[in-house]
């Protein structure tokens, strides 16, 4: 069976143990965590996690049922079964913007409309927001400039609302 | 109230009449009003490891939630596997451990030690009380998650501070959790299904796990299989969940199943399996396992569906529901019983040839004591009648081959942790819950002197359990693995010092018998078995006897060793 990125929505109980209970059934199990976001809902005694992982589709369904499993999580999503869903990520990339290079770096952003954040006299801080691919598509153009650092935020995603009535 | 004083109170709410336990400064609270309050038992034990394992033995012994409270720190840690063996098995099991102040936590404090972390991978949950009033609301809840949906450990951490606040006590008399709701009714378009399978199958075997025993299923079951003609096997944590008696058992099935079990399993069209989770002793090599076979499987926890084998007919739900739910069906279709017999007539054909060819044996020996026979003979003994615990080894195995197991919750046994020392403690508990029956702890000369210093519990407490001594003089089970696997390379399996057992039952205050002649075993069971007090037997029996058939692990369950 082939292996396949899965982006999963979970909200559990806001409560001290939950994420270590998470990230323990990830480690004790030996399945795989590419990302994961936590914060806070609208509703303050739940949190919501977006986790992504790859597995084959017996994998993924164990993910999904040992989630469910652990008495804290109130519900789990995989949000790539979902017909239609917005996927964004977000990173800060320091990139080395000499004297020949600074112009290039703009151009850069401008045409993947990204934000400059911090400038200093050899670098520029650039904030990028997009799904993955396009995450991907910026660093691939920046690399041969010279990233100094990157951090990323992991993936976010949410199911779309039906458009038809 | 104070926090120590909720706590005794909500274990009374709880109806909880016996606790297994051992004291130390950061539970010293609550055993001063456990001191004031008789209508709760407390048993000493002399190590934390045997008040878990008391616990657990009383748990699947009665059906009820055992009780176990110990202090921080070492006291916490020495019970970690006595969870993690209740954990393995399902069984609802409530800990209390002291914890030091919740100011000094995270401080690395004298006797601090985080135990809520140590054992997340090994309690269904588990809470640390951060305020008093938050104590009758927790309490309930650790009661509620050990006892429903598939049981399990709960663990309630209990700083010394939160113990000695004052709160007022508000006993909730229901309690429902939005993130923690097990589903019991089973979908009935899948019992239908399940149905169909049956009806159109010709080579069924039913697989009763240990879901059957904790969901209280073995009468649906057993009317199930009657009604249908259906063969039956059980897994290790199956047995007693139908009768081993019955002739419709094919008796244990996997690494030291049966022959017939095993054979029934592979060449079987249909498998139903109920509360059974297809464990790697039990399946051999999972790609060879059943290969014709459709599955269906009814299990509380849905997580045990589809982990290791493909699943035709998941059923999510309680087994004694499930199993409710396909008799009815049965009997409103009303085939009647002759169909299902002639369905099945060849199947029984040749189940029963395999019976004949290979069927659960040994060869006796006018020397050497075969454990075998001992089983055998307990069992006789014994009518059948008795609560058997069992340490971890060929003791176990032999145990779990030769007595046949009727009832459920008669089986005492470590199966998905294999602890040994677990089985002595576990008699203790399971005495405590039943004091006028006959409770037994098959053992092996290793197992038992890993929770040998619970004689004194059991002296004190006057339970006359009844500990038979599979005496080998080795690690036998490891040394069985060594013979047949590592060309008899016996590496650290053989002791060169055990103690005289019987000296130390003695030394206890306990009755001491030996046997280490073929002759001697009938009369010396019968004496163990007369005596009112705990009672050790020291039986010395042929030290290479192997546990057969065996399947090798990892192979298929049809490439069995014999003998
Ligand atoms: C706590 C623990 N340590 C180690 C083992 C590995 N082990 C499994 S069976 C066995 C031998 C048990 O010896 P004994 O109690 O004498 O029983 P026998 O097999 O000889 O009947 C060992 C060491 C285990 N199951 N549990
Ligand atoms: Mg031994």
């Amino acid at each position: 069976m082939a292996e396949k990125k899965h982006t999963l929505s979970v909200l559990v109980e806001n409560t001290p143990g939950a994420l270590a209970r998470i990230a323990g059934l990830f480690s004790g199990r030996g399945f795989n965590i590419d990302s994961l976001c936590v914060a806070e809902t609208l509703d303050p005694t739940l949190s919501h996690l977006t986790l992504v992982t790859r597995g084959d589709e017996l994998i993924i369904e164990q993910i999904i049922k040992q989630l469910r499993r652990l008495i804290d999580v109130y519900k789990v999503v995989d949000v790539t079964e979902e017909e239609e869903f917005v996927e964004r990520e977000m990173a800060l990339i320091k990139v080395r913007a000499e004297k020949e290079t600074r112009a290039e770096v703009l151009r850069m952003c401008d045409i993947f409309r990204c934000k400059v954040v911090d400038v200093s006299p050899r670098t520029y801080t650039i904030e990028v927001t997009g799904p993955q691919s396009k995450l991907q598509a910026v660093i691939e153009l920046l690399k041969p400039i010279g990233i100094k650092e990157i951090v990323r935020t992991g993936l976010i995603a949410m199911k779309r609302e039906k458009k038809s009535v | 109230m104070t926090g120590a004083q909720m706590i005794v109170e909500a274990l009374k709410r709880e109806g909880v009449e016996v606790i297994f336990g051992y004291p130390g400064g950061a539970v010293i609270d609550i055993y001063d009003e456990l001191y004031k309050t008789p209508e709760i038992k407390h048993v000493l034990v002399r190590h934390e490891q045997g008040a878990a394992h008391a616990a657990d033995g009383y748990a699947r012994s009665t059906g009820k939630v055992g009780v176990c409270l110990v202090t921080s720190g070492p006291g916490a840690t020495n019970t970690v596997t006595g969870i993690a063996t209740a954990y393995m098995d399902s069984i609802p099991v409530v800990i209390l451990t002291g914890q030091v102040p919740t100011r000094l936590i995270g401080n690395d404090a004298f006797q601090e030690v985080d135990i809520t972390g140590i054992t997340r991978p090994c309690t269904k949950h588990n809470f640390l009380v951060k305020r008093t009033e938050d104590l009758p609301w927790v309490l309930k809840a650790a009661f509620h998650i050990a006892r429903t949906g598939r049981p399990g450990p709960v663990l309630v951490d209990l700083p010394k501070d939160v113990q000695q606040g004052k709160a007022e006590f508000h006993w909730p008399e229901e309690i429902r959790l939005r993130s923690y709701q097990p589903v019991y009714d089973p979908h009935p378009r899948q019992v239908e299904r399940a149905y169909r399978l049956l009806e159109s199958s010709t080579r069924p075997v039913v697989l009763v796990g240990g879901g059957v025993i904790a969901s209280g299923a073995h009468e649906e079951l057993l009317e199930l299989a009657e009604r249908l003609h259906l063969p039956v096997t059980m897994t290790l944590m199956g047995l007693g969940g139908f009768p081993g008696t019955h002739p419709q058992s094919l008796g244990m099935l996997g690494m030291h199943g049966t022959y017939y079990a095993n054979m029934a399993v592979a060449n079987s069209d249909l498998i139903l399996a109920v509360g059974a989770r297809f464990d790697d002793r039990v399946t051999g090599k999972v790609d060879a396992f059943a290969p014709m076979a459709k599955i269906i499987h009814i299990d509380i926890d849905p997580t045990s569906i589809q982990k290791n084998v493909r699943v035709d007919v998941p059923i999510v739900g309680d087994c004694k529901r499930a199993l409710e739910k396909l008799l009815q069906i049965v009997k409103e279709v009303g085939r009647p019983e002759k169909i299902w017999r002639e369905q099945f007539k060849d199947w029984w054909e040749q189940i029963e040839i395999w019976k004949k060819r290979y069927p659960l044996t040994y060869k006796q020996d006018p020397e050497y004591i075969k454990p075998q026979f001992v089983i055998e003979k307990l069992y006789e003994l014994t009518r059948g009648e008795a609560i058997v615990a069992t340490e971890v080894g060929q003791n176990q195995m032999w145990t779990a081959q030769y007595y046949k197991f009727d009832r459920p919750r008669t089986l005492i046994t470590s199966g998905g942790l294999g602890t040994m020392g677990f089985g002595f403690p576990a008699a203790i508990g399971a005495q405590m819950g039943n004091p006028g029956k006959l409770v037994i702890d098959v053992a092996g000369d290793g197992s038992i002197q890993m929770n040998i210093q619970e004689m004194a519990t059991a002296m004190e407490q006057g339970l006359p359990i009844k500990v038979i001594i599979l005496n080998n003089g080795y690690l036998g089970m490891v040394r069985q693995w060594q013979e047949l696997f590592y060309e008899r390379r016996y590496s650290a399996v053989k002791f060169q010092v055990l103690p005289d057992f019987v000296k130390l039952a003695e030394a206890y205050g306990a009755l001491g018998l030996r046997a280490t002649r073929p002759e001697e075993v009938e009369p010396v069971l019968k004496q163990a078995l007369e005596s009112d007090r705990l009672t050790l037997v020291d039986i010395h029996i042929a030290p290479e006897e192997g546990v057969f058939p065996m399947v090798p692990a990892g192979r298929a369950t049809t490439e069995m060793i014999l003998v």
